[in-house]
């Protein structure tokens, strides 16, 4: 008997649960509206089935609890209801499945005046590439990697030359424009997903994902991975930012495109700035996906005023970060870890020159700040 | 090998010595229990970690576990709830113990492989936890092992952590084979005089199913290990395509991730079910006992079991609706998933039509029953959700997918395990378990469950993702989500203690319990109908049972007892004899 | 077996008589089980190595994939696996009839061939690493040496059986037993050189 008003007031408080809390969808941002239709047409037929069969079982339970002499009917099957059941089953199902088969065949069609946006996934940040006028993205990939060119494009395809990369920074996307988001992975399968606009996708080293959305509201949104992909899966993040078309050209007209960074970088070879040696050192070994410059907290301890600065080890000792203790953490990661920190990061080798400007660059980032 | 006898006449001689007994032991009873003991001992391995995770996720501030232990923790959870938990406490536990007595068979078939199996077993789980041990610690990759994060640098316990972990699974697997080889072959070949499949009692249709799939399915695991082992230390680029990991370039060319989540679904999701129909099956005799009332639709309802079994080698690839397949395929595997619903959704009618006009009595597993109907309903019915691709589609990799399977394969599943410990327990030991300490168990299990999962869903739909160890700083997450995710940490909590409940329950009334004699639940099934018990070595005494119904004969009209025994013969073959029911005449 | 319950005598209390009871096979027996549980072992072997060759064809797919030259020696294992397996067929025959003398000919021919065969697939691997093609080298290799390991891995199972059905019939053992137990290295030995010539096929026809 207990049971039964349990189970009346689980089905009621679900019921008013639904309705009253908090945590519903986030405010639509694409135009995948079809989609959230679909999960409140889930919702209702799930829901009526869950509110009958429950209060089915409470009066069941109600009416036909044990009692002095009871009998139970003998009654193996009943081939009308059955029939009759699977018939409803059936229906709720087809409902259920024929509109959402529907949203998902535009969800594979992507409209042939869709902008093309790579996103570029590594652990744990995401960089981005638009095509630039010719609108097709250059060929790239990740043997491609080096300094200067950290998504990998291709030197040699002339389509590549005016695609613009954009690294550490939030995606910029035009209103009311469906976009063609291409997905590419450097390491491990990441995730893309911005809440607001619904349709995500996963980023598959080796191939190329993609998925399509017409953003609708300008606006800054936040972007996570989706896909475990390692210890700071939790906090791989960035933002997207969607923009009034002609600011988004404008903005777009004033990055430097790859062709001329390449140029760029072709006028001043080997920078003989070792600082300037060892930012880009540190960015395309993917030091700085976990050790951030500005002070915030990633997977490893931040380089901003690290040099010379007293650090607590995990075994409680403290240590002066002075050039030894750097080079050796970056040999032997595991020697010397510090406190509040999971010793995850591998060993690197680097030789006599990279390791003087990587020790630089991390050198430069307490100077400056004594300097400030 | 052991011989199993082939004559009625010749009883089992019992084994004397402990050891033998006890510890290699090839008696399907105590293998069970062996079986049983492990996969819950393991099992409250499992809820530790549950409770460190949720307290983590509740109360970051506690910073009690750092986010490389966070991630071990949760791997190793779930592949111990789906793998060394579930299924090894449904197969090698319920389906050593019940199958042969179930059947009327003095044992499983081939006792030394059925032995042989659970020390196959015990061997896995302790390579599972010695990889708590290993430099690094065990594979922080989650329970799916996807390449190539579970190989690659940034993953905690990429090196040894995730080898022991493989080493760990092939184990298992040969343990599983040579369990499904015994329970298949025993419910093909062993069954007494007069038990033919269509009379089996619905937990050995499941069971029986089950294992035939877990014949099928481990492979792909198997295979998938294997390659994914090569990977790791030779080399080989099966699934590992060129990628720079870390800053460094690993040495593969090629490989397809993808691969790798296509062979293990193909092993995962006949997995859920692997746990599901030994559940179904349980769960239908806990109703149509405790109910006094035949379950209703049998034949429907193993024709469901059968059905579901096929088809859910047809539907794996609905885990991979954004993975980065072909777009194309999301068509095929939505409505593939979708009609399993329709058998799925026929058991939970007969389940719940069962109910009706019957003669319930609320005793703790019925309690257990009623949970798993009402657990199961939402897990399933939010399946619904994730089945259809393009609702799945937002959903993907949020707290609504941990919602879904926690409800529908975790808590679901588990309360039928411990429905069917209350309801068993006295044929295994001879005693009752405290009806008190049960009934409590059963509540703050099932609604903490309950207020743990149900509200879940709702952060999922608003887009929070899983697998995060921490959601600092998120604008879209409100502050009233982080105090509901506390909540559930408290729930989740409550739950984990009470289990001690069943624990000390469990150990406590077999020494003490109250005596039970030998069918305290007046039940019609062969296990029931034991000479002893608890059974002795060999089950049946002399003589083999002799089955001349199906298990659900309770309150047939005309019977003044409510339940006949699958032993007690018809007055005499052919039916005009049966006619005498009718006319109110009792039975002997 | 049918979807509903038997409404033939629906005056019946209870359901489903007991109209198959009769045709009840007795207690299990030995040597029908030992065949019925190889039968069912065969199905998670099959599994196995189907599921091995699903993944070979998908890896196929991907662009870095090259053809493996087979070296010559696969050719002579087929040819010894083929001859091994008729050896325990002849052994197989022999004992259904109880010629003991043609039983130990036929096991120690089958055996000495599947020996043989293991052997020349060690000297395909070394073929194969000498030509610089090692296990990492290419996805074709890496499949060559898996399937071929994973098949050798079963056949060496198998050759333990064997040895012990040789023990058995050198012992003298009861002619029902013997012949049992050659019976089922038989089977299992018709199932390896299925399997094989299924890996072979593959590899050699759709590289």
């Amino acid at each position: 008997m207990i049971l039964a008003v349990v189970l009346i007031v689980i089905v009621v408080g679900s019921v008013v649960f639904h309705f009253l809390n908090p945590w519903m969808l986030t405010e639509l941002a694409s135009h995948w509206g079809s989609m959230d239709a679909m999960l409140h047409i889930s919702f209702l037929i799930t829901g009526i089935v869950f509110v009958a069969v429950t209060l089915f079982m409470a009066v069941a339970i109600i009416r036909y609890r044990h009692r002095e002499g009871q009998r139970a009917r003998f009654q193996p099957d009943n081939r009308k209801l059955e029939w009759w059941l699977i018939s409803a089953t059936t229906v709720g199902i087809v409902a259920l499945l024929a509109p959402g088969l529907v949203v998902y065949s535009d969800f594979t069609r992507v409209p042939s005046n869709a902008m093309e946006v790579e996103v570029f996934g590594e652990q744990w940040r995401y960089s981005y590439r638009y095509p630039g006028p010719d609108g097709v993205l250059g060929y790239a990939d990740i043997r491609h990697i080096g300094a200067g060119n950290p998504l990998g494009l291709d030197p040699t395809d002339p389509m590549a030359m005016d695609d613009v990369v954009v690294h550490d920074d939030v995606l910029r996307l035009p209103v009311d424009r469906p976009v063609r988001m291409m997905l590419r992975s450097k390491d491990v399968l990441h995730g893309f997903f911005v809440p607001q606009f619904r349709a995500k996708m996963d980023m598959v080293p080796g191939m190329v994902t993609h998925f399509w959305f017409t953003p609708t509201r300008t606006g800054r949104f936040e972007v996570l991975c989706t896909q475990h992909c390692g210890l700071a899966h939790y906090n791989m993040r960035s933002h997207v930012e969607v923009m009034e078309q002609d600011e988004f050209d404008a903005w777009l007209r004033e990055q430097e495109t790859f062709g001329q960074s390449l140029a760029a970088a072709d006028n001043d070879e080997a920078p003989d700035d070792l600082v300037a040696m060892g930012r880009s050192l540190a960015d395309s070994e993917g030091c700085l996906a976990c050790h951030s410059v500005d002070g915030s907290r990633r997977v490893g301890p931040t380089w901003l005023n690290l040099y010379g600065s007293e650090v607590t080890l995990a075994d409680g000792s403290t240590v002066t970060a002075d050039e030894p203790y750097l080079r050796r953490s970056i040999q032997e990661p595991g020697a010397q870890v510090t406190a509040g920190f999971s010793p995850v990061m591998p060993a690197y080798s680097f030789d006599q020159d990279e390791m003087e400007a990587l020790l630089a660059y991390i050198r430069s980032l307490s100077e400056d700040a004594d300097q400030e | 090998m052991a011989y199993v006898p082939s004559a009625d006449a010749h009883a089992h001689d019992e084994p004397q010595s402990f050891v033998t007994k006890y510890i290699w032991s090839q008696d399907h009873k105590v293998i069970a229990i062996q079986y049983s003991l492990t996969a819950i001992a393991v099992g409250v391995v499992a809820l530790v970690l549950s409770g460190l995770m949720r307290i983590q996720l509740g109360m970051p501030e506690t910073d009690l576990v750092d986010a490389s232990a966070y991630y071990q923790f949760m791997t190793l959870h779930g592949m111990i709830m789906v793998v060394y938990l579930l299924t090894a406490l449904f197969l090698g536990g319920f389906g050593n113990y019940l199958i042969p007595l179930m059947v009327g068979a003095r044992d499983m078939v081939f006792p030394y492989v059925n032995m042989l199996s659970y020390w196959f077993y015990l061997l896995s789980v302790l390579v599972l936890m010695a990889s708590f041990f290993v430099p690094g610690g065990p594979t922080g990759a989650g329970w799916t092992l996807y390449p190539p994060q579970a190989i690659t640098g940034g993953t905690p316990g990429a090196g040894w952590g995730i080898l022991t972990m493989l080493v760990s699974l092939a184990i298992f697997i040969v343990a599983a084979t040579m369990g499904g080889l015994n329970y298949v072959t025993t419910v093909l070949q062993a069954r007494t005089r007069g038990m033919t499949l269509m009379r089996m009692p619905l937990t050995v249709w499941g069971i029986f199913i089950a294992s035939i799939m877990a014949l099928l399915a481990f492979p792909a695991l198997l295979v998938a290990a294997i390659m994914m082992f090569l990977d790791a230390t030779l080399g080989t680029s099966f699934f590992m395509p060129a990628i720079i990991a870390m800053g460094r370039e690993m040495p593969h060319e090629g490989g397809s991730p993808l691969l790798f989540q296509h062979l293990f679904w193909f092993f995962g999701h006949p997995e859920v079910y692997i746990v599901a129909l030994p559940a179904f099956g349980l769960v239908s005799d806990l109703i149509s006992t405790h109910a006094r009332k035949n379950i209703f639709g049998y034949h429907m309802m193993v024709w469901a079991i059968v059905i579901i079994g096929v088809l859910s080698f047809f539907v794996w690839a609905h885990h991979m609706y954004v993975s980065g397949m072909n777009l194309a395929f999301g068509f095929f595997f939505a409505i593939s998933t979708l009609v399993i619903a329709v058998p799925t959704a026929i058991k939970v009618y007969n389940w719940i039509l069962t109910l009706w006009q019957a003669d319930i009595h609320l005793t703790v597993p019925m309690l257990f029953a009623m949970g798993f109907l009402v657990t199961f309903v939402v897990g399933g019915l939010t399946g619904l959700f994730l089945g259809n691709v393009v609702v799945d589609i937002p959903l993907a990799d949020t707290y609504f997918v941990v919602a879904h399977f926690h409800m529908v394969m975790g808590v679901a599943p588990i309360l039928v395990v411990f429905g069917a410990i209350y309801h068993w327990f006295p044929k295994v030991t001879g005693r009752m378990m405290n009806d008190t300490l049960g009934q409590l168990h059963f509540w703050i299990t099932f609604l903490g469950t309950y207020a743990i999962f149900f509200p879940m869903h709702y952060l999922g739909v608003m887009g929070m993702p899983r697998r995060y160890y921490a959601y600092e700083d998120y604008a879209f997450i409100p502050q009233s989500a982080h105090d509901l995710n506390t909540f559930i940490t408290y729930a989740a909590l409550a739950v984990g203690v009470a289990q001690a409940l069943f624990l000390y329950n469990m150990f406590w009334s077999a020494f003490y319990g109250r005596p039970s004699g030998g069918n305290p639940w007046r039940a019609t099934s062969l296990e029931w109908q034991t000479p002893d018990t608890p059974p002795k070595h060999g089950n049946w005494g002399e003589k083999l049972p002799e089955v001349h119904r199906w298990a659900y004969d309770y309150n047939v009209p005309g019977v003044e007892q409510d339940f006949i025994p699958q032993t007690e013969p018809r007055p005499d073959s052919g039916p005009p004899h049966d006619r005498q029911h009718h006319a109110g005449e009792g039975r002997s | 077996m049918s979807f509903w319950v038997d409404r033939s005598h629906p005056e019946r209390g209870t359901i489903e008589p007991s109209r198959t009871g009769d045709r009840w096979p007795g207690p299990p027996e030995r040597p029908k089980l030992a065949m019925r549980g190889l039968l069912v072992l065969l199905v998670p072997l099959t599994s196995l190595f189907g599921l091995l060759i699903s993944a070979y064809l998908m890896r196929r797919h991907m662009g870095d994939w090259q053809p493996l030259p087979l070296p010559w020696q696969v050719w002579l294992s087929t040819v010894l696996l083929v001859l091994s397996s008729a050896g325990f067929e002849w052994a197989r025959r022999a004992a259904a009839v109880g010629w003991v003398d043609d039983v130990r000919r036929g096991l120690l021919a089958a055996g000495l061939l599947a020996l043989a065969f293991l052997g020349s697939q060690l000297w395909a691997w070394q073929q194969l690493q000498q030509a610089g093609l090692a296990v990492a080298t290419s996805p074709s290799n890496s499949f060559f040496f898996l399937m071929t390991g994973l098949h050798a891995l079963h056949l060496v199972a198998g050759l333990a059986a064997w040895f012990r059905t040789r023990s058995v019939v050198a012992g003298k053992a009861d002619p029902a037993a013997v012949q049992s137990m050659v019976q089922l290295c038989a089977w299992y030995w018709h199932f390896l050189l299925v399997v094989w010539l299924a890996l072979f096929g593959v590899l050699l026809f759709v590289a």
